[in-house]
């Protein structure tokens, strides 16, 4: 059920250059699941005005904590990370339909691929696939090795590869580089990344089961402003969906990259 | 006794906050989150004869205090609205508004005559002001003559009466307001939003995939107060004022200027309970006035 909850700061650390891991406490975390995200209000004045929707990279239930991880690249996200501890931060979610973690069977792998910003979702998916049984094979890409994050956590995850486009860490080039040399066996595979990200990765595996998680600027998050449609590759049945929504994942297919 | 009801034309409204059409979608999302049967009335998204796909993205964009849209009126279409959109909101106690648009004064009477029919749709709202779409709405609501001729048009064909939105992007709005009220209107809604463009700092290309994109938020409500004041003692007929309305006060301030009621637009999407929550704080701001009803205030500005 989507909530309007102040939320207390637990941390926030800078973790690479411009890169900032939030760890809030609230209510609205025991209905979270891995994909969705948050409409985060970071100021409590009009200016900034808009809220701005932020991924969800870890869930503890237990502690009714969540975390986050965002690129401070513009002054709403700019002002998130002077958020200190037991501040209130003004949160609306959970929104969104995320990742079907049951899409891999237990005992099957799956295959994790990531770009910059679009990584952290895929460590909570990763932690609930792990969960279930689901061995992960992590292919993370990024323009460049001050920018990289989590490569701790993912690597207790499963086996873990970092790709720069400067080549300053990993393989040099784009994930589909590395996925050529790697060739990995898989089950289904998940996306979360730049549009080019998700367009090379449907088409590298035409047979292959596979999810995209998809972003696009947002009015109001919940589906009524119909800012963030984009259009299906079905015109017939249904011709647009809502990022916010109807997604932000989506079955390889479904949107027209 | 309530201290916030009014009686507009067509309207028995239980409070004076209605969301903005465009800003709310057909009530279905924000359903989830209040019970609509506590506002005043709903405004719908724009309704036209086909559906319609709307513009590229990206369709919106930040700017100070406010934000820019080319949303380009998508919608379901005339049937769609009413079999399922309408049938949806019968399950509330709230009165609809429908936000009518077109590109011909064909489109603009068929959609009126139907949608008119339905038994929660309560009051038309003419949208000759969407910046966004290349035929239909703007140029409508720029000439008073064009203006004039087509409100006479759907008055002609509708069973409820008809609002009419103006558009801020013109030289004199009253004298469009004027001729509006010559063709038969029953009331006014004020404004729409301003033709705005952001460029992206790096490229210098505008963010907004149309180019330009229609201005709203806190930073037009200066604009729009004073087109309510110059509006309200131009004409007879009801104004309901919106633009960048986030809070009680700003609401007062509408109605001190001559609105009747308010809408409220881009706070929905940056509070998602504003309305209610404006609702709820109206009693105690008449308070700080010393007024008993909320009627009191309509035009003090005037006084």
């Amino acid at each position: 059920m989507i909530q309007s909850e102040r939320m207390t700061v637990v941390r926030q650390a800078k973790i690479a250059h411009n890169i900032f891991e939030l760890v809030l406490q609230g209510e609205l975390v025991q209905d979270m699941t891995p994909g969705q995200f948050v409409h985060v209000k970071v100021s409590d004045t009009l200016e900034p005005l808009l809220r701005r929707p932020i991924s969800i990279a870890d869930v503890n239930k237990q502690d009714s904590q969540f975390t986050m991880i965002y690129r401070a690249e513009g002054r709403g996200t700019e002002v998130l990370s002077l958020a200190a501890t037991g501040q209130k931060v003004d949160v609306l979610g959970p929104l969104g339909h995320g990742f079907p973690v049951e899409a891999v069977p237990t005992g099957g792998t799956a295959l994790l691929v990531g770009g910059g910003i679009g990584v952290p979702p895929l460590h909570e998916l990763s932690k609930q696939l792990n969960a279930r049984g689901v061995r992960t094979i992590h292919v993370l890409g990024f323009q460049s090795e001050n920018v990289t994050f989590y490569e701790e956590e993912f690597s207790k995850l499963g086996d873990t590869y970092y790709v720069t486009v400067d080549g300053t860490k990993g393989t040099k080039g784009f994930v589909t580089t590395l996925l050529d040399e790697l060739k990995p066996e898989f089950d289904a595979f998940y996306c979360c990344g730049p549009l080019p990200m998700l367009k090379a990765m449907e088409n590298a595996y035409p047979e292959k089961e596979g999810y995209l998680s998809f972003e696009e600027r947002m009015g109001c998050g919940i589906g009524a402003c119909f800012a963030c449609v984009c259009q299906t590759t079905d015109q017939v049945e249904k011709d647009y969906v809502k990022v916010c929504s109807d997604g932000p994942v989506f079955p390889k297919g479904v949107v027209q990259l | 006794m309530s201290r916030i009801n009014l009686e507009l034309p067509g309207l028995s409204l239980k409070n004076p906050i209605m969301p903005a059409s465009g800003c709310f979608g057909f009530g279905r999302e924000y359903a989830q989150l209040y019970d609509l049967s506590k506002l005043g009335a709903i405004m719908i998204k724009a309704t036209t004869l086909e559906t319609r796909a709307g513009n590229p993205t990206p369709r919106v964009a930040e700017t100070a205090a406010g934000m820019l849209n080319a949303i380009g009126l998508q919608n379901p279409g005339l049937e769609k609205v009413m079999n399922e959109e309408l049938k949806f909101l019968e399950g509330y106690d709230v009165p609809i508004i429908a936000n009518v648009a077109g590109t011909e004064v064909s489109d603009y009477v068929e959609v009126a005559r139907q949608i008119s029919t339905a038994p929660n749709v309560k009051a038309l709202e003419l949208n000759i002001s969407c910046p966004n779409v290349k035929c239909g709405g703007i140029q409508f609501g720029t000439d008073p003559a064009t203006a004039q001729e087509l409100t006479a048009a759907v008055k002609a064909v509708s069973s409820v009466p008809v609002y009419v939105k103006l558009s801020p992007n013109v030289t004199n709005v009253v004298d469009i307001a004027k001729a509006v009220e010559a063709g038969g209107a029953d009331g006014i809604t004020m404004i729409n939003t301003l033709v705005g463009m952001r460029l992206h700092e790096k490229t210098g290309k505008p963010v907004i995939a149309n180019g330009t994109g229609g201005l709203s938020g806190p930073a037009v409500k200066p604009v729009a107060i004073r087109m309510v004041y110059d509006v309200y003692k131009a004409v007879e007929i009801p104004i309901i004022g919106m633009g960048g309305i986030t809070n009680a006060q700003d609401v007062i301030d509408f109605m001190s200027a001559g609105a009747s009621a308010v809408a409220v637009g881009t706070a929905n999407f940056v509070d998602h309970f504003v309305c209610p929550n404006i609702i709820d704080a109206l009693p105690a701001k008449l308070d700080e006035l010393g007024v008993s009803h909320i009627s009191e205030i309509i035009g003090r500005s005037h006084r």
